[in-house]
């Protein structure tokens, strides 16, 4: 049975949203749906944001039955508002950037991890679970604000959005994150194409008008947790303007809250040296005054400074108060030189060295200047891409965007997109183009919810009614095949890498990897090594690798067990073939000779040597 | 409780007494409202008046939460502040008022009763409706009457207040805060 409707969700870091069309009508409108959360204990409030954090309360938390929901009067786990806001008073109970650890492979995403390194007494969920619990709370809402069978949640076409720099594993473990929440048709968007669509619908029929075949759109989001770019190139298909996704950068943790606790450390020095003392209470008031003293001086670009005022604590509310302010220039010093830095288009950021900061547990980039993971981005992402030769370069080989468009609640700012784009036309003179001027920023209205809105036009776009986006894979996949040299005690034999899915295979087709058989023991299970490179884009499929280091990365096995009545423990030929799917997946699968089929599955595990 | 045949016979007395002559007789009136059985049993009429003093006691309590939890009034106003400098008071002041503000936008719909530009001339028509417009200067006559707007005045137009807290928590204007090391 059709569904209905066609939902679009941006399951974020710091933020979700949701938003939905009718189907039937071709000309409707994408709504922004209100999301009703508990705001304060007996308080539930309709906002069209739901923060990405979830609390697991004890007993002592909160008044009995102060946390009741219109469908739910006793949660085990409050979520959004109140989630947060209480997780600033006691954070062992808080668990947030979930999404950030979907995708950090070096912890077991399915055990119960979260809250990090919270006391054993409380309650811990896993990356995975915690995600599923968002989508659920989001799915439950929906249900109950569309009651009868045939609109429930589960019954939609759902488009949820993932970061473009996420891999095979972190997109698969958000699938599963959504099956466990009752989703049941889902197709994945990456982001910065949702943000790109949204931009889309904004323009309606005139964005034929904003670009033409040979341009290069490059995509800017920085969100309060991440950062992340992508190309777009628009050529011609047929006498009619096609768009093409050609890069995709590495998932930067990085972005807004590094922004503002940076500016709220530097007050906190400030008042220190002063004489004051700045306790975590008070550095938690000084982050949330500090993000509105920010918000202003962007807001008015002729203030020189703007109040800080944390108020005393206790009975001695105005005795107490401490007065500070922010200054514009160490505004200005702060974020947009610590962040968005000038520099040349060759620098290229400290690279991480895997450790990730011991009290937060996550890999946050080491090097905080986004311009010069910008530079990084531009250099190499495109160079070894397929689409080089169609996609605007420079004597160096940078790839020169003619257009920018920004998207996450940090790009709000109007200071930071003059900077990114002073920063780009410097780039862009250099190599010999013309500056971007202010019809080439594609201006995208309501940042924040722009994913949400975008995602639900490409489910109208899929259904014939919108320009789609050609995306395809956003890596290179291969298979680990042993090498046949002798193996040397102590030492791993060398594993050569075979190009199972090369960067760009489209949805909806497969490929069969030619020229050899593996004999696989029925009814044992088999385990292929899996790995991808986000650097090398020319493989085709059945290459063959021999010197791959640095270059290809190791993700989790892919496993399969052959079960076949009657043959147990023969050994059966099969070759290999692989599919990206329409719903934004891939899928590899052993064929027998006689046409029988196994899919694989990758057996998602935490990679000890990082 | 009184007896059986007492209350029939009662009943039917008001029936017909106020059938005819539109009126309670009185010794009735005095045996039953006086009497300590009404009083410990209360009538329905006298449950749902406890109730709404009760609730609307309740909510002002509760307003007075919303303004501490979120704008710190009540510290505000308890504070002696006459040893404090203007400027400290002044910066303060700015913040509380900031929150504060964020609250009354949130829970309540005011709306001036008069919308027009204060120190213009306005009109006060016959029908007024005395609470919500106050005369000053020389009153006299009867409406309609000139006169000049001095301030406008503010109504309720909607409150949207959230469901009140279980139990005892309907006393509490700010929850004791104690850190745990």
């Amino acid at each position: 049975m059709d569904s209905e409707f066609i939902v679009g969700i941006d399951l974020g870091t710091t933020n979700s949203a949701l938003a939905h069309c009718h189907v039937a009508d071709e000309n409707a409108q994408i709504a922004i749906d209100n999301i009703p959360q508990l705001v304060n204990p007996n308080e539930v409030a309709d906002r069209t944001l739901l923060p990405s954090f979830l609390y697991v309360p004890g007993e002592l938390d909160f008044p009995a039955g102060s946390l009741q929901l219109p469908w739910d009067t006793q949660p085990t786990f409050v979520i959004g508002e109140l989630a947060r806001k209480r997780g600033a008073e006691n954070p062992s109970r808080l668990v947030a950037s979930a999404k950030s650890w979907l995708s950090h492979a070096a912890v077991n995403r399915n055990a119960a991890i979260l809250p990090w390194q919270s006391p054993d007494e409380i309650t811990k969920v896993s990356p995975v679970d915690a995600s599923a619990q968002f989508l659920r709370y989001l799915r439950t809402l929906w249900d109950a604000q569309h009651p009868g069978g045939s609109t429930a949640l589960s019954r939609q076409d759902v488009f949820l959005t993932v970061p473009a720099s996420f891999d095979e594993e972190a997109r698969e473990l958000t699938l599963r994150a959504a099956e466990q929440a009752g989703f049941e048709r889902l197709t994945l968007l990456e982001e910065p194409q949702a943000a790109f669509y949204a931009w889309l619908q904004s323009q309606g029929d005139s964005w034929r008008k904003r670009i033409k075949v040979g341009d290069l759109v490059l995509v800017c989001d920085i969100g309060g947790g991440t950062t992340d770019f992508s190309l777009i190139t628009v050529t011609d298909e047929g006498g009619d303007l096609a768009l093409k996704r050609v890069a995709v950068g590495e998932h930067i943790l990085l972005g807004g809250d590094n922004m503002d606790l940076a500016l709220a450390r530097l007050l906190q020095q400030k008042l220190e040296a002063e004489g004051h003392r700045i306790d975590n209470y008070q550095l938690q008031g000084l982050w949330y005054q500090c993000r509105s003293a920010k918000e202003y001086l962007f807001e008015h670009s002729k203030a020189q400074k703007q109040d800080v005022i944390l108020l005393g604590k206790g009975r001695k509310l105005v005795g107490g108060t401490i007065k500070s302010e922010l200054l514009r220039q160490e505004l200005d010093r702060v974020l947009v030189e610590g962040f968005f830095p000038e520099v040349a288009s060759n620098e290229m950021p400290i690279r991480p060295r895997r450790i990730g900061f011991q009290e937060l547990g996550l890999p946050y980039a080491a090097d905080a200047a986004i311009t010069k993971h910008l530079a990084r981005f531009l250099a190499q992402q495109l160079q070894s891409s397929p689409e080089a030769a169609n996609s605007r370069r420079g004597r160096s080989g940078i790839a020169c965007p003619t257009h920018v468009l920004f998207n996450g609640g940090v790009m709000k700012a109007t200071a930071l997109r003059e900077r990114v784009v002073n920063v780009l036309n410097r780039w862009l003179t250099e190599e010999g183009f013309d500056e971007l001027g202010a019809a080439q920023v594609l201006d995208a209205p309501d940042l924040e919810h722009a994913v949400a809105r975008g995602a639900a036009y490409y489910g109208k776009a899929r259904r014939g009614h919108g320009v789609r986006i050609r995306s395809g894979a956003s890596r290179t996949y291969y298979i680990g095949i042993e090498s046949a040299m002798p193996a040397v005690p102590g030492m791993e034999a060398p594993m050569k890498a075979l190009c199972v899915v090369p960067f760009g295979m489209e949805e909806g087709t497969e490929a069969q990897i030619p020229g050899r058989e593996f004999g696989l023991v029925v009814g044992e299970p088999a385990e292929f090594r899996f790995l991808s490179s986000t650097i090398r884009k020319q493989d085709q499929v059945g290459d063959l690798l021999d010197n791959w280091l640095g270059e290809v990365e190791e993700l989790s096995p892919l496993e399969v067990t052959l079960n076949l009545d009657g043959k147990h423990g023969t050994v059966m030929p099969v070759r290999l073939e692989s599919r990206v799917t329409e719903i934004g997946t891939l899928e590899v699968w052993c064929v027998s000779r006689e046409g029988q089929r196994w899919k694989l599955e990758l057996n998602i595990r935490e990679k000890s040597d990082q | 409780m009184i007896a059986f045949s007492t209350r029939v016979s009662y009943a039917f007395r008001c029936f017909f007494v106020i059938l005819s002559k539109g009126e309670i007789p009185q010794d009735i009136v005095r045996e039953l409202i006086a009497s300590p059985s009404t009083t410990l049993a209360s009538s329905p009429a006298r449950i749902a008046t406890d109730k709404v003093l009760d609730d609307s006691v309740d909510r002002a309590v509760q307003m007075l939460a919303l303004f501490q939890r979120d704008g710190r009034l009540v510290d505000f106003l308890v504070e002696d502040v006459s040893p404090y400098p203007d400027g400290q008071l002044g910066a303060a002041v700015r913040s509380i008022h900031d929150s504060c503000r964020q609250v009354l936008d949130r829970y309540i719909k005011l709306e001036p009763v008069i919308s027009a530009e204060e120190d213009q001339p306005v009109s006060v028509l016959p029908g007024m409706d005395q609470a919500a417009i106050k005369l000053v200067g020389n009153v006299v006559g009867t409406p309609p009457v000139k006169g000049v707007l001095r301030h406008r005045g503010w109504k309720v137009t909607e409150v949207s207040l959230p469901s009140l807290p279980e139990g005892s928590g309907r006393k509490i204007v700010a929850p004791a805060e104690v850190e745990i090391a």
